[in-house]
């Protein structure tokens, strides 16, 4: 085990998968000479020359579809969208394409497509760059989503997507590329479609994944100090969705707050929370809570971002109110 | 006159064009009897631009086509049965019945698709040329596409992509002259679609597309400078679909004349006229040809009818690969 950042991982998955598969390459927006928007392909360009690590035009859509193309022809394509906002111009190729071409050729095509973008808020970019859109994506049949939330995730998931023999879209929370963990560099591919249950308790099930984890954990330290003990559910993938995990969770707290940095209306909080009500609604002890991003575009001043944002304080408030309400 | 071509590969090319004609006029019928349903987009009228062009390609090239694709597939080899059962929502179609008209498929054929989003095609043709030469093959990447696509972005994009990386595709815009039922001098400030190569510094041509030799002859050199290496080519190929766009189509958009003009210059009785003057063909030549590809047409029909349909709880199979457990 070594401890590293969030995007050390990442970059020593993508170094690890360029050199033991001949089929890998990466391409995007700045992945080459500019070393990745976000610092993350740094030095893969000098390492695997510029036809494995090829910088784009600033094209989203073409140079997606040409990840599919590239994938039905046999190779390995790791393609990187600077972020999730510029990915929706990449929207007729990922949903028309990626994720029909299989099913609509009667099981003919295959995509093994990889294609990872930066996602989420909290560094006051405003409303063109920070949004949380990994829930819209998990709404579409035929691809999948993951959303790692550690440094060892970051390594996993990805190594894990490659693996996989369908288009698999990897949301990287942004403010998670500096964050540390421990990783096995030896390790291979995580399981994609399984939560991990990253905190024991009894108390209350929260319900996360990605860029929120850290303030779920904030919040599970402060409401230990009240002696209420929190599960906290890493969900890693949002499709396919590990329901058990989540039920089980509940069947034993009996109660759920779900955080999700999306919006709250439409959300994949408000999939869970369906999820629960299907599969756990005779476990709860109260309605399940949801603590999501307030209903405007992200807001530039920090105030008001931080406002904006799922936060520690606001789990734990959702936490009380419904212990409170407990009688 | 000398015939440039020999009589074999001529009544090779006729009986093509011929069978996709016979094949559409069928399909149409079939949609007025409720067999066929869904959108579909005839080719008739066109035909010499898919059966022209798809001499010039390897089995081992591959094709992407648009949702009118049915030209393309037949000239492509694709047993009309597929085709016919696939229109039918067949398990026995070249998609199982889950594309339909718009959606041909064939991998052993390496036909992909069959896109239905104007414009979808180009970027995943370009992505197909790249895995060929990432991988080393001196394959073509044959990119079929309307004139209505070049008013879309993914159009601008692919030529810049594939002019920058030097990628062996095959652009070949079937200029119909109309996007839907808007005409290209009403969606295009400049309607001449080959000039837009210059802006990707890319090489491109124009072709008569009612002409099949000279499709076949525009093909051939387009793909062999883009086999050799030379990075991609646009082709512009000009024809005219006699039918409406799709069976929701009420045509109020042209007038009976323009369709009629067109008519007088119909591939089929052009190139029929020109291989009885090389004295190819005499009419019991024609006759027998007519009566074999209608056995053909007949013959598609059946395999459809006779088609099983898939059965239900195979619904959410090959959403996903299906993995050993």
């Amino acid at each position: 085990m070594k401890k590293m950042t969030y995007r050390e991982a990442v970059r020593g998955a993508l170094r690890d998968a360029l050199r033991g598969d001949p089929r890998v390459f990466l391409m995007g927006e700045d992945v080459g000479r500019y070393g990745g928007a976000f610092a993350v392909s740094h030095g893969l360009l000098g390492e695997f020359g510029p036809e494995r690590v090829r910088d784009t035009p600033l094209s989203e859509n073409t140079f997606v579809g040409a990840g599919i193309g590239a994938a039905l022809g046999g190779m390995r394509p790791i393609v990187e969208v600077m972020t999730v906002n510029f990915s929706l111009l990449a929207l007729d190729q990922i949903v028309n394409n990626a994720a029909t071409l299989r099913h609509m050729s009667g099981g003919q095509l295959s995509v093994p497509l990889v294609v990872r973008m930066a996602t989420g808020g909290g560094r006051q970019l405003a409303a063109q760059h920070s949004h949380s859109l990994e829930g819209w994506y998990a709404h579409i049949p035929g691809i999948k989503v993951v959303t790692p939330a550690t440094p060892a995730d970051a390594r996993g998931l990805l190594l894990a997507a490659l693996a996989d023999p369908d288009p698999v879209f990897v949301f990287e929370h942004a403010t998670l590329y500096p964050s540390e963990g421990e990783v096995d560099e030896s390790a291979g591919p995580a399981a994609i479609g399984r939560a991990a249950v990253r905190r024991v308790g009894d108390a209350v099930t929260l319900v996360t994944y990605g860029g929120s984890l850290p303030k779920v954990f904030q919040a599970a330290d402060r409401l230990a100090v009240d002696g209420i003990e929190a599960e906290v559910v890493d969900l890693r993938s949002l499709r396919p969705l590990d329901t058990p995990t989540i039920l089980a969770s509940v069947a034993k707290t009996h109660r759920a707050v779900i955080v999700d940095e999306g919006w709250r209306t439409g959300s994949f909080a408000a999939e869970v929370s369906a999820r629960i009500m299907e599969g756990g609604f005779y476990d709860l002890d109260g309605p399940v809570a949801r603590v999501c991003s307030a209903e405007v575009p992200m807001p530039y001043a920090k105030h008001m971002e931080d406002a904006a944002l799922p936060q520690a304080a606001a789990i734990v408030a959702t936490v009380q109110e419904m212990l409170r309400r407990r009688g | 006159m000398t015939a440039p071509i020999d009589r074999d590969h001529a009544l090779a090319l006729l009986r093509q064009m011929v069978l996709i004609r016979r094949f559409e006029e069928k399909a149409g019928e079939l949609y007025t009897r409720g067999k066929i349903r869904g959108f579909l987009h005839l080719y008739i009228g066109e035909e010499a631009v898919a059966v022209g062009a798809m001499q010039a390609f390897t089995a081992d090239d591959a094709i992407v086509a648009t949702y009118r694709e049915h030209g393309q597939a037949l000239a492509r080899g694709i047993p009309a049965g597929a085709l016919m059962a696939e229109m039918y929502g067949k398990a026995n179609g070249c998609s199982r019945g889950r594309g339909g008209s718009m959606h041909f498929f064939d991998v052993s054929r390496r036909f992909y698709g069959g896109h239905a989003i104007v414009g979808g095609g180009l970027p995943v043709a370009v992505g197909l040329a790249l895995a060929d030469t990432l991988q080393a093959r001196r394959r073509v990447t044959a990119c079929f596409f309307g004139d209505g696509a070049v008013a879309e972005g993914e159009f601008h994009e692919s030529l810049n992509l594939a002019a920058l990386w030097r990628l062996p595709v095959l652009f070949l815009c079937e200029n119909n002259l109309y996007a839907m039922g808007t005409a290209l001098a009403r969606h295009q400030s400049q309607t001449d679609v080959r000039l837009k190569a210059q802006a990707y510094a890319m090489p491109a041509d124009v072709a008569d597309g009612m002409d099949v030799l000279a499709v076949e002859a525009a093909v051939r050199g387009a793909a062999e400078q883009v086999r050799g290496g030379a990075g991609p080519f646009l082709l512009e190929l000009r024809t005219y679909r006699y039918r409406a766009h799709s069976t929701a189509d009420p045509e109020l958009y042209r007038g009976k004349d323009e369709v009629e003009q067109w008519k007088a210059r119909d591939p089929i009785a052009l190139f029929t006229a020109r291989l009885r003057e090389w004295g190819f063909v005499a009419d019991p030549d024609l006759a027998a040809l007519e009566t074999s590809v209608a056995a053909d047409v007949d013959a598609a029909v059946a395999v459809a009818e006779a088609g099983p349909w898939e059965p239900v709880e195979d619904l959410t199979k090959d959403v996903y690969t299906q993995v050993a457990s």
